[in-house]
């Protein structure tokens, strides 16, 4: 065993062991939510990393969120059974949304605005639908009576920083499948020229619909679980184009082209939210996205591999020398 | 039964047509932008937003007369979309396109939160009632017509612009063909500025408009930025007789479906439609079969 995965399972070990050390409970919850946002970040990026820029992530974080809670209250189906139908709800979409604009060369403007465009009308829908979903409200799924294990809805934050945790390392085992996978290469391939891509025989809009179904997929069970961990959805928390922009942020500014950069980005974000939270009270209602529309900009123009990417490769290039 | 019915139907049929204009004035902006600088302003409807905020504060605040308030809203969304061009975009002119649309959302983010700092969330209106139109058993508000008409205006205005004068025949030139115009002792970076201040002053008489009918808030964008660019794309990015003609299909839609259901179904209905559209002509409204 090399040192180098020594460092690998002593990190996780502290990762897993974490809570039973230390558990001052609001500094667990924003553990939680970075983990959670992380894995939705990661979730963006497995796509995004090839040049498919969707601005649609928050309708599919808003389906699985919303599609768990309406089965839990209306119809009394566990989450265990209503996460994967609201998966493959969120799934479908991407397949409705994607199918067309793949299979006739819609990409990268027209891809953005589309996908853009499918979020702002997922908020649409969870408004119109009010009287089913609270509207613009929120909605909270109704505390069970009956066993916790059932209903997901577990009391301690231990416990949902240990799930939290371990769909986080999901989402960075994903991402490494893939950086593995003849995907990976058919998608770069993709990326740099479709026509000749489909020369040299890649089936271009059947690996860019997979990709695309698995990184939907992958936001409606981040959604699923901050519903379930928060028990408070609320339209513009979920979905809508802002939670968007939102995800596309934290992945630039971490890097989207290197396994760890999204989770960078969510605890930069999240902290940085927190901070003003803390700091300027209800007065900071506001702030943190202007601070963060400022960075993104910035991030941009003159750091657009992000923090960690960016880092990796000064690392590595002086490492050569 | 049936007769009342048809009033009903023929009101949202007109009302779409007045809705269609002014449609048709925010993807002539944005169809503008695309076709000469190659980049879409996600925070198009953000810029709208402010317009609407500069004549609230011009007219309603400082109790500028209109004729002065609503020159002067334009004029501070042109210099605003100039600003956005030399700030964000021109630094990112060479860089991937999706860079430059990315950095336009960190705008939009921005806008919008700048606007909460600034003007709170409240929802506010200009309080002026236009009176409304009786036709028959029909009803129109002129805030709506004269909305349709100076859109139609403003439109045709371009028009000139475009055709006839040298500035406009150097932008069209350099729509189809960016390298050779530099080459041919054009300016393309003043004239990328000249697009911008003209794509920010249409969004300034948008702004105008809208804020006669709608009360602005922060969050006003998000109404109207997402079927403005379903039209743009269903229109063809840069093409404006494509983004013209789905604006009046959009609103007709839109309209009609409010007709029936909420309006939140309209643009259910209308998004709906977009994806149908998409499978039968994908590379826009107007392209021809090849």
């Amino acid at each position: 065993m090399n040192p180098r995965h020594l460092v690998y399972w002593a990190v996780a070990a502290a990762l897993i062991g974490l809570p039973a050390v230390y558990s001052q409970p609001y500094h667990l919850h924003v553990l939680v939510l970075i983990l959670i946002w992380s894995f939705a970040y990661t979730s963006w990026s497995v796509m995004g990393r090839f040049g498919l820029v969707s601005l649609g992530h928050g309708g599919f974080m808003g389906v699985g969120a919303y599609v768990t809670a309406l089965l839990w209250n209306h119809l009394g189906l566990s989450p265990w059974i209503g996460i994967p139908i609201a998966l493959v709800c969120a799934g479908a979409l991407a397949l409705v949304v994607a199918y067309p604009c793949f299979r006739f060369r819609i990409t990268g403007h027209y891809f953005a605005l589309v996908t853009l465009a499918l979020s702002g009308i997922v908020l649409q829908i969870i408004t119109a639908t009010r009287d089913y979903t609270g509207g613009s409200l929120g909605y909270t799924p109704e505390r069970t009576k009956g066993s916790v294990f059932t209903a997901l809805q577990f009391v301690e934050k231990e416990t949902w920083y240990l799930i939290a945790l371990a769909v986080w390392a999901g989402g960075i085992a994903i991402w490494f499948w893939i950086d593995r996978s003849m995907i990976r290469y058919a998608m770069e391939a993709i990326s740099e020229d479709e026509d000749a891509a489909a020369a040299a025989g890649i089936n271009v809009t059947a690996e860019k619909l997979k990709i695309t179904v698995l990184s939907a997929v992958m936001t409606a069970l981040a959604g699923a679980l901050y519903c379930q961990y928060q028990m408070f959805i609320s339209p513009d928390t979920v979905s809508g184009i802002a939670v968007s922009l939102q995800m596309v942020f934290a992945a630039v500014v971490g890097g989207i082209y290197v396994a760890l950069g999204p989770t960078v980005g969510a605890i930069i974000t999240i902290l940085l939210a927190e901070m003003l939270r803390i700091g300027f009270g209800t007065k900071a209602v506001g702030w943190d996205n202007l601070v963060y529309g400022v960075l993104l900009v910035v991030f941009i123009i003159f750091l657009p591999k992000g923090i960690l990417g960016s880092l990796l490769e000064r690392m590595k290039s002086s490492s050569k020398r | 039964m049936a007769d009342i019915f048809d009033v009903y139907l023929a009101e949202a049929v007109i009302s779409g047509i007045l809705l269609g204009g002014v449609l048709a004035l925010l993807a002539l902006g944005l169809n503008l932008i695309f076709g000469v600088i190659e980049v879409t302003w996600i925070c198009y409807a953000e810029l709208i937003m402010l317009g609407m905020y500069a004549l609230y504060y011009f007219y309603s605040v400082y109790g500028l007369p209109m004729w002065v308030a609503a020159p002067a809203c334009i004029l501070v969304v042109a210099v605003l979309g100039l600003l956005l061009h030399y700030i964000v975009i021109a630094p990112l002119l060479d860089a991937a396109p999706i860079n430059q649309l990315l950095a336009t959302g960190g705008v939009l983010f921005f806008l919008q939160s700048f606007a909460t700092v600034a003007f709170g969330i409240d929802f506010r209106n200009l309080g002026i009632r236009l009176p409304v139109l009786a036709l028959g058993e029909m009803h129109f508000s002129y805030a709506r017509l004269l909305a349709f008409g100076a859109a139609l205006a403003g439109m045709v205005v371009v028009y000139l612009f475009m055709t006839r004068t040298y500035i406009g025949t150097a932008i069209r030139a350099i729509s189809q063909d960016r390298q050779i115009m530099a080459l041919m002792g054009v300016d393309t970076k003043r004239l990328y500025l000249v697009t911008s201040a003209i794509g920010g002053a249409l969004a300034g008489l948008a702004a105008c408009l809208l804020v006669l009918q709608y009360a602005v808030h922060p969050f006003v964008g998000l109404s109207f930025g997402p079927i403005t660019f379903l039209i743009c794309v269903l229109g063809g990015l840069g093409n404006f007789i494509g983004g013209f003609v789905a604006a009046f299909l959009f609103a007709q839609i839109i309209s009609l479906g409010g007709l029936y259901s909420d309006l939140e179904w309209g643009y259910v209905l209308a998004f709906a439609f977009f994806i149908v559209m998409m499978f039968i002509r994908p590379a826009g409204l107007l392209a021809r079969r090849s």
